[in-house]
């Protein structure tokens, strides 16, 4: 398979931080793609960079054969790529469904489809019975979900997932993960997802790269990460390979 | 396009805006001609803050400036009349899109180079201190001194130059407030809508959903600015004298925002049932006092900064939100 997106030596930085440092992949089409690494490791400001909120300062981000790195954050959400937030951020006063219409809005004119592509969306995501209610009363369990409905209702190419697992209890990690899996075997979304919860990571990624003080030190299957003896060092920690 | 107009509006809500309308409707019918002041000046204030609430209340852009565009529309079409002759409703063409480009070179500025919350706020005041300013140095239309529009006695109602009596003005501006009321709607039910409130929820969030924020900010403020140099026009021909002073000062922008405040920022019918509540109340008030003799000047001021503070303490959404609820009326997101 082609790739969707293929960041080359991608770097940021703060002042004297290097946040980001001469960061390389490619993520396949169809793919699911997990970003993992301690806190700190600059995971979200890679995400920052290739979803467009921040400017990289050097190395090139190619999206379904286009150059997009340093576009602004609306045009670059226009070609394919959506996004969550690590800390969820919908639209507080707005419904559930107007939340998500909001993003079915960006590629449909009239408002009634965009409902009843919403509508689909919620559905998927089951929070359909939710729909009236307002976004800041839902549960931080919902409101994750509802951040990927707002998303994925835009219709992206490619689904940037920032910690939707965090905070989760282990029976609704197993209903998002089999929520993003279906939607990844049925409508062919990729995915690249910033996680630490291990057992989704394991469950959903075919590929993984690990970051360490914003520099990728493996990068594989998911079987070869675990025991990977630099990832267990700097992140995963012996256990886990029990 | 009626089924439209009034699809997903309770039942109850229907009955309450028609007898609303036939009450405003009759009301010159019965009003004398004090009472019928009142209801221009609630109409008016109806009117602008529906304009202004769309820009703060759909879109979260607070302009604190937005007598400027009254006063654009006032002498614009006023200057037309008084020199050329021009009737208002062809100096309308003139007037709406002078504020709209205006409206539009502000919201450039501004939302270019990322000026927002406050600094956008201060932004709009001092647009309008520059007009008061530059109104007050400007001969043409009279400067400081004033610009009068000729009135004659009446003896009948000219609508095609808005010349007559009273009631032509309140039955113009009850049609403009309930076609703004219309629009508001309309707007808010649509995809622009649906982009303005979440560029008021928040708007790095509305970005990276795919909103070009900068096109939609600029939409609102055009619109909000267009609609409001309508009431322009209409207050220059109504009181037939313009001071930069007046029509300038801050104060009549802070009046054209107080309404909505207390109504409820961001609803339909928020600003309406404002003014209603503010102008209604204040000038009850000052007719009581006159009434019972006493004269105490800046009674009024008092009396909507007293308002403020309730509902502002009390009512933080304003009056609409809470009092929609209790007759079962909730708009449904606002």
């Amino acid at each position: 398979m082609s790739a969707l997106l293929s960041l080359y030596g991608v770097s940021k930085r703060f002042r004297g931080l290097v946040a980001v440092d001469h960061v390389g992949f490619e993520v396949s089409e169809g793919g699911i793609f997990a970003v993992i690494g301690p806190n700190g490791a600059g995971k979200t400001t890679l995400f920052n960079l290739i979803a467009g909120m921040l400017p990289p300062d050097g190395g090139t981000i190619i999206f379904a054969g286009e150059r997009i790195d340093g576009l602004p954050a609306d045009q670059i959400c226009r070609r394919g790529i959506g996004r969550t937030f690590q800390i969820v951020r919908p639209f507080p006063a707005l419904s559930v469904e107007d939340n998500v219409i909001v993003g079915a809005l960006l590629h449909r004119r009239h408002v009634d489809s965009a409902r009843a592509h919403a509508h689909e969306v919620l559905r998927r995501l089951d929070l359909y019975d939710k729909r009236d209610r307002r976004a800041s009363a839902l549960t931080l369990p919902d409101r994750k979900r509802l951040e990927v409905a707002r998303s994925l209702a835009s219709d992206p190419k490619l689904l940037l997932l920032d910690e939707v697992m965090a905070g989760l209890r282990p029976t609704e990690t197993d209903r998002m993960v089999a929520i993003l899996r279906e939607l990844n075997r049925e409508t062919g979304l990729t995915i690249l997802l910033i996680e630490h919860v291990m057992r989704a990571v394991m469950a959903l990624a075919s590929r993984i790269l690990v970051l360490h003080h914003g520099a990728a030190i493996a990068q594989g299957m998911p079987a070869d990460i675990v025991r990977n003896p630099a990832v267990i060092d700097s992140y995963l920690g012996a256990e886990a390979l029990s | 396009m009626i089924v439209r107009l009034i699809a997903g509006v309770p039942g109850r809500g229907l009955a309450l805006l028609g007898a609303l309308l036939a009450a405003l409707t009759a009301a010159p019918l019965f009003a004398s001609d004090y009472l019928l002041t009142v209801l221009i000046l609630i109409l008016y204030f109806a009117y602008i803050g529906q304009a202004w609430n769309i820009m703060m209340g759909f879109a979260g852009q607070l302009s604190l400036g937005h007598t400027l565009y009254v006063g654009l529309g006032a002498y614009t079409a006023a200057a037309l009349f008084v020199h050329f002759g021009i009737g208002p409703w062809i100096g309308l063409a003139a007037a709406v899109p002078a504020a709209a480009l205006i409206g539009a070179f502000i919201g450039f500025l501004a939302f270019r180079f990322r000026v927002a919350g406050v600094y956008f706020a201060i932004l709009t005041i001092a647009f309008a201190e520059f007009a008061r300013l530059g109104f007050d140095h400007l001969s043409w239309t009279g400067g400081s001194g004033g610009l009068f529009l000729p009135v004659s006695q009446f003896t009948h109602n000219d609508l095609w130059r808005l010349r007559g009596h009273p009631v032509m003005f309140y039955y113009i501006l009850l049609a403009a407030t309930a076609l703004a009321f219309l629009i508001c709607r309309a707007l808010l039910q649509s995809r622009v809508g649906y982009f303005w409130r979440a560029i008021r929820e928040d708007e790095e969030v509305a970005r990276s959903t795919g909103i070009d924020t900068f096109h939609y900010k600029m939409i609102a403020v055009v619109i909000s600015a267009a609609m409001t140099s309508f009431a322009g026009v209409m207050y220059a021909f109504y009181y037939n004298n313009l001071f930069p002073e007046q029509v300038f000062h801050i104060l009549r922008s802070i009046e054209i925002i107080l309404g909505p405040i207390v109504g409820g920022v961001g609803t339909l019918f928020g600003p309406i049932l404002g003014a209603f509540v503010l102008t209604g109340l204040a000038e009850t008030l000052t007719a009581a006092l006159a009434a019972l003799g006493i004269d105490l000047p800046g009674a009024k001021q008092v009396f909507y900064g007293i308002c403020l503070l309730l509902v502002v303490t009390a009512l933080p959404e304003g009056i609409w939100p809470w009092l929609s609820r209790r007759i079962g009326l909730a708009e449904k997101s606002q």
